[in-house]
């Protein structure tokens, strides 16, 4: 065996030329592959990471007024939610998600003699996932269980209201004032509002206990998942309509009891663009490991073509003929390893490289800008498909190396020999 | 050593079937010094591949060593190739990527013995041929009769009991001619059956038994006695 490879090794380093060529042909189209795949995979995440707020599905429900009689009761009724309606979904919608209750209400917000009238949310803790607010490290925290149970008097700021109040101070820890009740900042958002304006968030027991005495409020917005089809959408619309109705009495049919915003055909759109990108990336890598297998099956056939003479002479002196397939093979197999390895690691390298950067040019931007708005985000390949596509590749040289090394072999010495 | 009956070949094209040994009848005894020529097309080259097992025949017997050569498998023929027949060719055959000493030590690679003992024994056939100097070097660094002799070498090397030459001189001017044919002679000498196919009259003469081919048949024989070649048979048995 030994022997064997110190043949085999003779044999590449004798043939320099054949050899550096079969080689740079593997690790370049590995390499290339990698490459594409990477810039595939950028282009998936950038595009992810742009709908990422529009890949979760979330509804808004309002309560309104009856149009309708119901049950003996007569149309005009303005309807309100209660604490009780938040199990409700939480318990008998089985797509729910993150829950959050809402009341809002206007109020100026104070600090020295700086002051302004901002929106002011009573929100539950997983308002920060639903909305997606972004809170960066050092910016503090949002709202958490402890804040809702204790109906801790704490706020979390709008980055700009901040900006208005504080100036230069750090407002983290700091009192303002709310009205007449005084709130201990405790995170701001950087997230900008879709719409413009700016908002104050307060635990949503706090503002029940503080503002809304009666502990009635009009808003719930929660978050689904696995509604993924615009049908499956409205059906899901029709049985939260009758749950409510039901729990609140009114006709299921009255549009005007209450308002639900379903925004399913944004959220159903994001998702055949994701399935999109998904089949293109797919077809590019597909495309690309066809392209590497032509490629170096076409450098194993030649150089294995050149070679006929050869294995004409070896056989004329005694060599059987699974003893040259195997040394053709197992040739085969060291210049593709060696070298698609190379390239595998060139490949990874490159694209490692260009993220590097990118991200490099991202943390050099003020953290105060929204989320990076890139179409070209980690373009880098999951490891296993470099290995996985390295793998093909030195399987698809080694058949490549195979079947015309099995044809010279077939051919009687002699013919073989006269092959110049 | 080598018995032949009946021996049929023909090679078959899309346009044409070539009939080429026609019912060829040949014996030759261990140790001898046998030369074949005749006219191109005469079937002489496709003779000595069928010797050498390097070609397959259509029908008849030929024997090897009290072995009948047929329908073998490619192993077998392998192994047989390998212990029994050494092959000298017109284009020296040498494998151009390994020197001199590589190229001699090849047949003992596939019989399995180890790197540094073919080595020596390769350097020893070398020597005997005069080219202990030229192992490391390459091929296309030699001369056309340090090829011939490397390639010789090469045949010798495991020992075989018959060796085979295709135009081993065709290739080779005059003086390089006769050097090689020494040492095809010495070999002979040594005891070993020594086949040439050649057209060249001064190296069938060197032999000491020239059978001439004509168009598929053995024409005629002769064999040397007292220096001088004699004709021994005119027709095919």
């Amino acid at each position: 065996m030994r022997d064997q490879f110190q043949e085999i090794y003779d044999t590449l380093t004798k043939n320099k030329l054949r050899t550096t060529l079969t080689g740079l042909s593997v690790s370049w189209g590995i390499f290339i592959l990698i490459v594409l795949l990477g810039a595939g995979n950028g282009l998936k995440n950038g595009v992810m990471q742009n709908f990422s707020s529009r890949a979760v599905n979330s509804i808004n429900m309002w309560s309104g007024t009856t149009s309708m009689p119901h049950n003996g009761l007569k149309s005009g009724r303005q309807l309100q939610f209660t604490e009780n309606e938040l199990d409700a979904i939480n318990k008998q919608v089985e797509e729910s998600r993150l829950i959050t209750a809402r009341y809002n209400t206007t109020q100026t917000i104070s600090y020295g003699a700086e002051y302004g009238s901002y929106g002011l949310r009573g929100v539950m803790p997983n308002y920060v996932h639903i909305e997606k607010l972004i809170i960066p490290p050092g910016k503090g925290r949002f709202l958490n269980e402890l804040d809702m149970k204790e109906k801790n008097k704490v706020i979390v700021l709008d980055q700009k209201i901040a900006e208005v109040l504080f100036k230069e101070e750090q407002p983290l820890g700091k009192q303002v004032k709310v009205g007449q009740v005084m709130f201990k900042v405790v995170g701001i958002n950087t997230k900008k509002e879709q719409y413009g304006g700016s908002n104050a968030y307060i635990p949503f027991s706090t503002a029940q206990a503080i503002y809304n005495p009666r502990r009635k409020f009009w808003q719930i917005t929660f978050t689904v998942d696995g509604l993924t089809t615009e049908a499956e959408n409205d059906r899901f619309n029709e049985s939260l309509r009758s749950l409510m109705g039901q729990r609140l009495n009114f006709n299921p049919e009255d549009e005007q009891a209450l308002y639900i915003n379903n925004a399913q055909s944004e959220y159903v759109e994001t998702i055949k663009i994701f399935g999109g990108i998904t089949i293109f990336v797919t077809i590019i890598g597909i495309l690309t490991l066809i392209a590497g297998i032509v490629g170096v099956s076409n450098i194993m056939l030649v150089s294995v073509k050149e070679r006929t003479r050869e294995i004409g002479i070896r056989k004329a002196i005694g060599a059987t003929p699974i003893s040259i397939l195997k040394t053709i093979i197992l040739e085969s197999i060291f210049i593709t390893t060696i070298f698609g390895y190379i390239g595998m690691l060139m490949g990874i390298g490159l694209t490692e490289l260009i993220n590097f950067f990118m991200v490099q040019a991202a943390n050099g931007k003020p953290a105060t800008d929204e989320p990076q708005m890139s179409v070209f985000t980690n373009p880098t390949v999951d490891i296993g498909y470099a290995i996985f596509a390295t793998v093909i590749l030195i399987i698809a040289g080694v058949i490549a190396g195979y079947l015309p090394a099995r044809k010279a072999v077939r051919v009687q010495p002699i013919e073989a020999m006269r092959q110049e | 050593m080598i018995h032949i009956r009946q021996l049929h070949k023909s090679y078959h094209t899309e346009a044409l079937s070539l009939h080429v040994l026609k019912g060829l009848n040949l014996d030759i005894e261990a140790g001898e010094y046998v030369s074949v020529t005749g006219a191109s097309g005469s079937g002489k080259s496709t003779l000595l591949n069928i010797l050498g097992i390097l070609d397959s025949y259509d029908q008849g017997e030929y024997h090897l060593n009290g072995s009948l050569i047929r329908n073998l498998s490619e192993r077998e023929a392998a192994v047989y190739r390998n212990e029994m027949i050494g092959f000298v060719f017109q284009s020296f055959n040498l494998i151009n990527f390994k020197n001199a000493l590589e190229n001699v030590a090849l047949p003992l690679y596939y019989k399995k013995v180890s790197r540094k003992k073919r080595n020596i024994i390769a350097m020893e056939h070398l020597d005997k041929m005069g080219l202990k100097d030229w192992a490391k070097h390459l091929p296309n660094e030699l001369s056309g009769g340090q090829k011939q002799r490397v390639a010789i070498a090469r045949a010798m090397i495991s020992n075989p009991k018959v060796i085979l030459a295709d135009e081993p001189t065709g290739a080779l001017d005059s003086t390089t001619t006769l050097e090689v044919m020494d040492v095809l002679t010495n070999l002979n000498r040594e005891g070993i059956t020594t086949i040439i196919v050649t057209h060249e009259q001064s190296v069938s003469d060197a032999t000491n038994r020239i059978i001439h081919l004509k168009d598929g048949m053995i024409e005629y024989e002769t064999r040397k006695n007292n220096g001088v070649h004699a004709t021994i048979q005119s027709v095919n048995f």
